[in-house]
Order: structure tokens, then C-alpha cells, then sequence
């Protein structure tokens, strides 16, 4: 018998302290550290002629002024490429602060140091920089005209070129029965996180150590990034996430120029030195997504199977490539999603803008996956004139053909293989969740009453888990208490929670006494970080298999103590007992005091591990030759592919007849991420992310003039859904575990994004009765439609 | 996102106020709820070197309702008039246009006459004032106060015909007549957003409940509210059957909208047409049930 805790749906114990507002993020630290602000470019390309500091100088507080000029050795050069590609052949990065050029609005100039942020920001305003402005490359023509290009070097702007195909996808769709041509667009979107980006450094020049917090998705690579950047010893550098507002992938790119250059500074002034972005710099100096356009062409048989499907897009990267090409290659890959596509062909350009750069955002690439992909199902089924799920089901990969390999190369570089999933019973699901086979009767009581609803389906695969590997450290303290640590971050995943709940069940102990650090270096210090949908599969073995190997050395030592056999225990609520005899029994806070023989006594339980007390043989050293001392051991998980979570959206809608304004009526959801480790933050999971798959859908986009401005760059016109505008999620589960890792589970962070655009076009389609190739949409968009429907 | 350095002034009454504003004339800008001036600060927008802070004049928190309409004070907060119910009884628009302003945070905060004098063509309330026919009470030091006509009060986008050293002191908006009933109707992209497109209407019935004037005001389509008379498409019609369409044509004809980031100008005055329609139906629903009951 065990103590369950995995699969309970307990409350988040993060959330009392994060919703009283007594949670620690950057802004909340270093109160008494000098500000930080950035001079940034007005322009969204152009040749920096020059900085003149002068009139700054005169602001009373300020303290240093930094330009490319002030910088040297590693400084001085382009930030990191982080993920290098083969087809990534021309990869650009920024200078932390411009050398000689800018590439976008947005990019840092100077850099300020003063006594407060508002000091700071009046030096900003006081430094003259010229600039000789350049005509910029804005949105994907103008990139593929080229007739300008962003990099000098990098005449065709395109990044990098890839084609990716398994069969003769061109002589598929030439010889198939059915064909047919499809253009299909999404704009640009962004993370958005509450708290936006920021960075807290504190330089102990006697110790020659540094300190930094960042809000950051991985604090173990921003450690070993400064300590190359900076020239520091790596031993000598320790990052730690405090609470962070949010990420959704913005925060996984890493070092930022302020995150570097917040620490230099630290280091040249031997003062604490802090930054906390606002709104206005997160949206031109950050990091968007999304922006893709995809030409589909298809063939099919006349039950709407797949025989050939070819893809080709093109990919806004924006004006630098610091994370490689992993958004478009999710896309490439994704696109698939539940089908077989007979032979398949994705062909991406990944092009330069004198735009803000691209990182993965929540979904990264699989929204426009899943809109390419399930707009073609939509368009075949209208085609053919047959149902729109028995499309789809014909197409799906069976369970029994599981493991499915797609001849293709995922984003970890690795075979794209999908382990688990079963597609049919999950469109069952969703079918009967949202009333697919009643709808016709709603759709008609509804024009009866002159209104128009419409019902849209999308399914999609997300590859979650990627390697290459996580680790964790478990800990039992001679007072009962479960120490977890593990490297990857939280922005308010819940993983205080969720692994404890995961290492109460691998111990046997209640999960009342597992307290869980994530983030910081100073605790744990090999990690990859927080996104692609990673952590509980990666951590949360891993901090399973540790606890495994901490539960098997209690056994041994209890063994010992109790002179029984390690196979006749067993561990319940915290006591490690003989099976069958349960008055014979240990605390695990007992065995871990026999674990660690001690000289020194301080309390009532180390008196009992004292030399006097306790020992093996006279002969025997204290701790075994091959023992360790402690009660506690690490372990890792590293898995040899990702794996595969699936699902499926329905959604009915309806749209004003007059003003084209879209209401969402339902929102189902029926979701398969394995072996739920807690129902609840899975389910909150969801929520969230359809929150911001209507967002892209419905609300939110970038919206570029001709001159590279972003003429929205505020929350009053970038417009977030708010709580008013986001539907009630209803949701169903279906449970196949992967047989990949030791728990069974799949990745649940970004299922509830992925999509949203597919859907809600669907939805809308259906209710007007036109295609929609092109979202997110407005009502003013909606409403231009109907006008040119209409003639 | 931090604001230059300004003087900060906090006046005790509103003969010191004036004197302050009348001292700093164009630097000056008056510190209400701070709904807008605060974020104009922040993004250094905008930078007065004086704040002159009315939130401690009590004098100005007061909104007396009378025969003639609803005067409502420098300092009386949206949700303060959206809940008086002497405004409600006297003029129901005021009510039915705040519930539309922003969020219930901005409405504790924001003030009533801060909004008006931000003058933001897309904002209810200048709307509100210039469809009931309303005054605007500016006062100054040395100078007997002054009241200005809603329709000159609006001038352009942020932009009133508030002179440097002047404090708006009072809002009035009339009761209107007997027999009429009145609605207001908007779209914004997401709950409290500002409008894509907005109405005011006010319709007055005969004893025979038929349409005898109309009238609406319209935002977001403009440099400043636009009003248009109704009367034309639907006097003498009854109130539950009378000719909306026709009313949201005339609407829809007197609008100059733009585009912008949220809209087409065809999206909008195709907009201001179906608003001002059903605005108008609405409108004469409410002083048909008003003439009902105090019939």
C-alpha cells in the first residue's frame, strides 16, 4: 500500500501566496540597486551616426552611460545563436547595444544607469542619437521582394531554407483523383506575459562572485552564457528565477542584451544594478510569433483521404535569429498532425524583417500547423460535400499502427515518431462533448429565430517532452521534510505542487511534507528549462527516479535497523514498516538520521546518530566504501525521443448578422497528455491556453505600418482578451499513457492554443458560409467579407 | 514608463486651485481620477510641470439632482453617477452610457468631468453632454465663471474649448422632456474597450406614444461626438413599429468615420447605421414604458 497523491486533483499550494499578491518577482528584489534603462531606436532600420551624451550628463542621479563603444572581448560581440542549423545557413544575432546599425524599433542604443528608473528614463530622453535612416523591410513581400534587405550579407534575406519530404509528395498530388490549391495566413502574436522581462545583478567584488536574478525560463544556461559573456568563472556565477509572471516562451531566449549588460554593469560599478522592461519595451524589444503564410496544394481519393500533401511556407523571423529556426520546423513537422498523408513535402523560408524577432511562443509553430492542416480537412470535406469529422477519421493513424513513424525529422533532431494516442476514441469524445450529430437541428431552430451559429472541429499532435534531459535532487531532512530540487523554472505551471505530488508517491510519504525548489542554480545546477510543453514529463520523472533511489537506500538502512530484508518493507505515510507487521515499523525522518552518522549532536533527533549511539563494525568505516552519507540522491531523466500528446477543439459560434461581431457559444476541449499527475492544473493548463487561442484568433495581432512602426504597442490597442471575452472551457479526457517514460505522461502546457485558429475559422466559415483563409479576424474583417461575398 | 518631474500641488479649496492654475497657465493640468493624464505621464506623452491635485476639494464631490437635470461636480466619480439614483430618475442616459465606460476599476476613480474635459472622440459621456443639449461650468481666478455649450465645448480630438488657468468645476446635463425615453448602444472590441462605434438616443413620444422628435450622438466616427436629428425618418410613427432602418441611414450618412488600427470607415458607418437603429428602437421602448407608467 502507498499513499496516492498522483492523480489527485489538490489544490495549487502556490497559489495562495501568489494570489494574495505575496509572490517574489524581479521588481519585488533588489530595492535598493541602481536602475537600468535603454535609449532604443526610434527607427526600424537605420546607420547610428552618432550618441551624444552631453545634456544627459546634467541629470542629477545618473550614473553611468554605456554604448557599443564602452564594450570589449566577448561583449563586444554578437549575442549567442543558440540553436544552430544546418539550414539555418545565414544566422544573424544582435550586438547588446547596436554597433553602428539598428534593425528594428525597439533595439537597445545606450544603456543608463541612474539612481532610480525615473532619473534613468529622464538621461534617456536627454541623449541625442543621430541616425541616417534606411528604408526598412516590413512583412513577407517586401522580405521575399527584397529589394532591400536587412543584413548587408544577407542579400535575399532568407535566414535559412529547408525542405523536409518522405515520398514523391509533387507526383502524389498530380496523379490524385481530387486536388486543390490553398492559401492560408496567420499573423503576428506574442507571448505577453503579466510581468514582463527583467534582471537583478549583485557583484561581491571581494568574493569575486556573482549573483543575478532573472526572469528568466532558464536560469541553469543564463549562468553559463554570463560566464562566458562576462569572463567570470562559472563557479562563480549563480542565476535564480524568482517568481516569474509568466513566460509562454518569450523568456526561453536567453542571455537578452539586458541581461548581459544589467550583470556587466553590476560588475564595472560595483553596485547592485536592476531593470524591470515595461509594457512598451516587451512589445518592441522582446520577442513576437506567428506570422506565416502557407501554400497547401493536396490530392485526395473520393473519400477525402490523403494521397499527397505539399506545403510550402514562409516564415517572419523578424530581424535576428538568437533561437534558431525551431518555430518553422515545429510547423514543418506538426503540420501533420493526427493523419497519414500519403507522401508529404514542407518547404519553409524563414525571412529577415526589420521587425521584432520571433521566439516560440505557446504552440510555437503547431497553431499555424494545425490552421494549415485543418483548414485542408475543412476545404475537402466541402469539396467532396461529406461530413467534416468523417474526413478527418479517415485519415487518422489507427492505434494499433502506434509507435507511427513519419520519416521526418522533429525539432530535437530526432525521428518523428508519435508513440501513443488513439484518435478515433478521442473524436468519439469530442463528438459527443460538443453534439456533433445534433447540430443541424440547432442550426436550424436558431435561423428560425434569425440568428446564424456555426460549429468548427481541429485536432492536433504535439510533440512534448523534448531532451535533452532534466534532472533532481531528493533530500529526506532529519525532520520528516522532503526537499525536491530541480533546475527548469516556473512562471505558475504549479510544479510546487505538481512535484510533490509525484515524489510523495515515489516516497510513500504525505505530500503535506515535500517542499519543491525549482530554478536556482544554487540548488541544482544542469538543466534545460521550462517550454515546449517539457516539464512534467522531463522533471517529473526525473524527480521520480531520484525519489525512487532515495526510497531504495531508505529501504536498506530501515532493513538494517529493523534486521529484516529490504524486499519485506514497504513505505506508507512517512514510516517505512514490515509488510504484514506493521507494529514493526521506522520514521523515514528516523532513517535518515541513521543515514548520516554524526559527531556532533544539536537535537533530540541528532543525538540519536551520534558516534556513541550508533555504528557498524569496529572494523567498518562509519560510512560504507561504496555508501554516501544522507538520505538523499539524484537521478535523471533523458529520454530518447519526445512524446506525443494529441486532441481535439469543437467550438459553435455565433455571428451577428449586422455587425459581425463573433460570439463563442461553446468551447470543448478533449485532451489525451497520458497519466494526469493532477487533473486540476492540467485543467488549468487548458484554460489558459484557450484563453490565448482566442486571443490569436479573435483579438490579438501586431500591427506594422510601411515604416516599421508598431502602431499598437499598448495594452489598450494590442488587444488581450480579458476574462469577459474568454468562453467557458468544457472539457473531456482520455488517458493512454506513453510508453516512453517511467510515470506514462505527455506534455499538457500548450494543447490548449495549438487550435485555436483553426477552429474559430471553421466555426465562423460555418456559420456564414464562406472560407476563411486568414486570421486572426475582426468583426470589421468579417463584416469586409460578407461586403465582397455579397458583390 | 516613469513620468518627468513636475511640481506637485494639492489646493485646499477651489479659489486656491484657480490661483495655482491661473499662476501656471499653460503648464498647469488639473489631477483628477487620473485615468488618462496618469498613463499620458507615464509614457511621457504628456509633460506639465505642474499638477494641480482637486482631489481633496470636497466641494466639488457633489452631484444635486433638480427639476432642470443632474449637475455633476469636478470631482464625482463614474460609478458615483452611474449608482445616484436622483441622476437615474432625472436623466436615465447618464446611467445607460457609464455602464459602458471602461471597467468597474476605472469607473470608481475616473471622474465624470475629468472625461469630458479629456474630450476623446471616442469617449460616451461628450456624447451624452452634446445629445442632451448641456453646459460645462469653467471657472477662473479674477474671472466670473463661465458656461459653455456642449456643442462648442468639443473642439477637435482632445481637444475643448477649456482655456489655460481654467478649472472645469461642473458638468450639467439637462432632464429631458416628458415623454421621452432614451438608450445608449456601442461595440467595442473586447468588454469596456473604448467603442468601434457608439449612440446615444433619445426619442420623445406623443400622448398617441407616435415618435415626435429623435435625436442621437454618435462616437468614434469623428474628431468630436456627432449628432444627428432623427425626426425626419421617424416622426409620427408608433413607437414599437416605426421606421429604425431609415433612422440608422440618416446616422449613418452624417458620419465622417476613419480607419484606424480596429476598423474600416466603411466598417463604422456601416456600424453607426445598425447602432443608431437599434438605439432608436430601444429608446422609444423606454419612453413608451415611462409614459405607461405615469400614465
Amino acid at each position: 500500500m502507498t499513499t496516492r497523491t498522483m492523480g489527485e486533483p489538490i489544490p495549487r499550494r502556490e497559489d495562495p501566496r501568489l494570489v494574495a499578491g505575496d509572490g517574489r518577482y524581479l521588481d519585488d528584489l533588489g530595492r535598493g540597486a541602481l536602475a537600468a534603462a535603454f535609449v532604443r531606436s526610434p527607427h526600424a532600420a537605420a546607420r547610428v551616426v552618432d550618441v551624444d551624451v552631453s545634456r544627459a550628463l546634467e541629470v542629477d542621479g545618473l550614473v553611468a552611460i554605456y554604448t557599443y563603444e564602452d564594450l570589449e572581448g566577448p561583449m563586444a560581440e554578437p549575442l549567442p545563436l543558440l540553436i544552430p542549423h544546418p539550414r539555418l545557413h545565414a544566422g544573424r544575432t544582435a550586438y547588446p547595444l547596436a554597433n553602428g546599425v539598428v534593425r528594428h524599433v525597439g533595439e537597445p542604443v545606450a544603456m543608463v544607469v541612474a539612481r532610480d528608473r525615473y532619473l534613468a528614463e529622464d538621461a534617456c530622453e536627454r541623449i541625442a542619437v543621430a541616425y541616417e535612416p534606411l528604408a526598412p523591410v516590413v512583412g513577407l513581400d517586401a522580405a521575399v521582394a527584397a529589394e532591400r534587405a536587412v543584413h548587408d550579407d544577407v542579400p535575399d534575406n532568407v535566414a535559412a531554407h529547408m525542405v523536409q519530404e518522405h515520398g514523391d509528395a509533387r507526383a502524389a498530388v498530380a496523379a490524385a483523383p481530387h486536388r486543390l490549391e490553398l492559401d492560408l495566413s496567420i499573423e503576428r502574436s506574442a507571448s505577453m506575459p503579466l510581468e514582463g522581462r527583467g534582471v537583478y545583478a549583485r557583484w561581491d567584488a571581494a568574493d569575486r562572485s556573482l549573483r543575478v536574478y532573472s526572469s528568466t525560463q532558464t536560469s541553469t544556461s543564463v549562468r553559463f552564457a554570463l560566464a562566458v559573456k562576462l569572463g567570470v568563472p562559472v563557479d562563480r556565477v549563480e542565476v535564480v528565477a524568482p517568481d516569474v509572471g509568466g513566460g509562454f516562451g518569450v523568456k526561453i531566449v536567453h542571455p537578452w542584451p539586458e541581461e548581459v549588460l544589467v550583470p556587466w554593469a553590476a560588475i564595472r560599478l560595483g553596485r547592485e544594478v536592476k531593470w524591470a522592461e515595461d509594457r512598451r519595451e516587451h512589445f518592441v524589444a522582446s520577442a513576437h510569433e506567428r506570422g506565416q503564410r502557407h501554400h497547401v496544394s493536396v490530392g485526395f481519393d473520393d473519400d477525402g483521404r490523403l494521397l499527397g500533401l505539399d506545403v510550402e511556407f514562409l516564415h517572419d523571423n523578424g530581424a535576428y535569429t538568437p533561437y534558431g529556426i525551431i518555430v518553422p520546423i515545429i510547423t514543418a513537422t506538426q503540420l501533420l498532425g493526427p493523419y497519414k498523408p500519403g507522401a508529404y513535402r514542407a518547404e519553409f523560408r524563414s525571412l529577415y524583417t526589420n521587425t521584432v524577432i520571433v521566439t516560440p511562443y505557446r504552440g510555437a509553430g503547431r497553431p499555424q500547423a494545425a490552421f494549415a492542416m485543418e483548414r485542408t480537412m475543412d476545404a475537402i470535406a466541402a469539396y467532396l460535400h461529406r461530413d467534416r469529422a468523417e474526413v478527418r477519421s479517415a485519415n487518422f493513424i489507427q492505434p494499433s499502427e502506434m509507435p507511427y513513424d513519419h520519416h521526418l525529422t522533429f525539432q530535437d533532431g530526432r525521428p518523428l515518431v508519435y508513440d501513443s494516442g488513439d484518435y478515433p476514441a478521442t473524436l468519439d469524445k469530442i463528438k459527443k462533448l460538443v453534439g456533433w450529430d445534433e447540430f443541424e437541428a440547432f442550426r436550424e431552430e436558431a435561423r428560425a429565430a434569425g440568428r446564424r451559429v456555426g460549429i468548427g472541429l481541429a485536432c492536433y499532435v504535439e510533440g512534448t517532452g523534448v531532451g535533452p534531459y532534466e534532472g533532481a535532487h531528493v533530500r529526506v531532512e532529519t525532520n520528516g521534510t522532503v526537499v525536491v530540487a530541480t533546475g527548469l523554472t516556473t512562471q505558475g505551471q504549479g510544479h510546487e505542487t505538481a512535484f510533490a505530488q509525484v515524489a510523495a508517491e515515489a516516497l510513500g510519504v504525505p505530500v503535506e511534507r515535500v517542499t519543491v525548489v525549482t530554478g536556482d542554480t544554487r540548488r541544482f545546477k544542469y538543466a534545460v528549462g521550462t517550454f515546449a510543453s517539457r516539464a512534467a514529463v522531463m522533471s517529473g520523472n526525473a524527480v521520480a527516479l531520484a525519489a525512487g533511489k532515495v526510497r531504495a537506500k531508505a529501504l536498506r538502512i530501515a532493513a538494517e535497523a529493523l534486521e529484516t530484508d529490504p524486499d519485506d518493507l514497504e513505505v506508507a505515510d512517512g514510516m517505512v514498516r514490515v509488510k504484514g507487521a506493521p507494529e514493526r515499523e521506522i520514521a523515514l525522518e528516523t532513517v535518515a538520521v541513521l543515514a548520516n552518522p554524526l559527531r556532533y549532536a544539536f537535537d533530540e533527533q541528532t543525538k540519536l546518530a551520534t558516534q556513541f549511539v550508533v555504528g557498524r563494525g569496529a572494523e567498518d568505516p562509519p560510512v560504507a566504501e561504496d555508501d554516501e552519507p544522507g538520505l538523499e540522491a539524484t537521478d535523471w531523466y533523458s529520454p530518447v525521443r519526445s512524446t506525443f500528446a494529441n486532441g481535439m477543439h469543437a467550438v459553435v459560434v455565433e455571428t451577428d448578422p449586422e455587425t459581425a461581431e463573433v460570439r463563442i457559444l461553446r468551447y470543448c476541449v478533449v485532451h489525451d497528455c497520458g497519466r494526469l499527475i493532477n487533473p486540476r492544473i492540467v485543467e488549468g493548463q487548458i484554460h489558459g491556453g484557450v484563453a490565448q487561442g482566442v486571443g490569436g484568433a479573435l483579438y490579438e495581432r501586431m500591427v506594422y505600418d510601411e515604416n516599421g512602426q508598431l502602431l499598437n504597442a499598448s495594452f489598450m490597442d494590442f488587444l488581450m482578451p480579458y476574462a469577459s471575452e474568454v468562453p467557458k472551457v468544457e472539457t473531456d479526457h482520455l488517458e493512454t499513457p506513453s510508453p516512453l517514460n517511467p510515470l506514462g505522461i505527455k506534455g499538457a502546457g500548450e494543447a490548449g492554443t495549438i487550435p485555436g485558429a483553426a477552429v474559430l475559422a471553421a466555426a465562423i466559415s460555418d456559420a456564414e458560409g464562406f472560407f476563411i483563409d486568414t486570421m486572426p479576424i475582426s468583426p470589421s474583417e468579417l463584416w469586409a467579407l460578407r461586403e465582397k461575398e455579397d458583390g | 514608463m516613469k513620468p518627468p518631474v513636475f511640481e506637485y500641488h494639492r489646493p485646499g479649496s477651489v479659489a486656491e486651485a484657480l490661483d495655482v492654475l491661473a499662476q501656471t497657465g499653460h503648464d498647469g493640468k488639473v489631477l483628477a481620477g487620473g485615468q488618462s493624464l496618469v498613463p499620458l505621464l507615464n509614457m511621457r506623452l504628456a509633460a506639465p510641470a505642474h499638477l494641480v491635485d482637486v482631489n481633496w476639494l470636497g466641494e466639488l464631490d457633489q452631484v444635486p439632482c433638480d427639476a432642470g437635470g443632474v449637475r455633476v461636480g469636478a470631482l464625482a466619480r463614474h460609478a458615483r453617477v452611474e449608482h445616484d439614483p436622483g441622476a437615474a430618475e432625472a436623466v436615465p442616459l447618464l446611467g445607460q452610457a457609464i455602464g459602458d465606460i471602461a471597467h468597474t476599476t476605472v469607473r470608481n476613480r475616473g471622474t465624470v468631468v475629468g472625461s469630458l474635459v479629456h474630450a476623446d472622440p471616442a469617449a460616451e459621456l461628450p456624447a451624452v453632454l452634446v445629445l442632451l443639449g448641456g453646459t460645462m461650468e469653467l471657472a477662473s481666478a479674477g474671472n466670473r465663471p463661465r458656461r459653455v455649450a456642449a456643442a462648442d465645448f468639443f473642439v477637435g480630438p482632445l481637444e475643448s474649448a477649456l482655456r489655460p488657468g481654467e478649472l472645469a468645476t461642473a458638468a450639467h446635463f439637462p432632464r429631458p422632456p416628458a415623454g421621452s425615453g432614451s438608450a445608449w448602444v456601442e461595440l467595442a472590441r473586447r468588454h469596456g474597450d473604448y467603442a468601434v462605434c457608439g449612440v446615444g438616443v433619445l426619442v420623445a413620444l406623443d400622448q398617441g406614444l407616435r415618435v415626435s422628435s429623435a435625436r442621437a450622438a454618435l462616437i468614434s466616427v469623428g474628431p468630436v461626438p456627432v449628432p444627428v436629428d432623427l425626426t425626419d425618418a421617424l416622426a409620427g410613427q408608433p413607437h414599437d413599429a416605426a421606421d429604425w432602418a431609415a433612422a440608422g441611414r440618416l446616422a449613418a450618412a452624417a458620419v465622417d468615420p476613419e480607419d484606424d488600427i480596429h476598423a474600416s470607415a466603411a466598417y463604422r458607418r456601416h456600424l453607426a447605421g445598425v447602432l443608431t437603429a437599434r438605439a432608436a428602437r430601444s429608446a422609444a421602448a423606454a419612453a413608451a414604458s415611462r409614459l405607461e407608467a405615469s400614465a
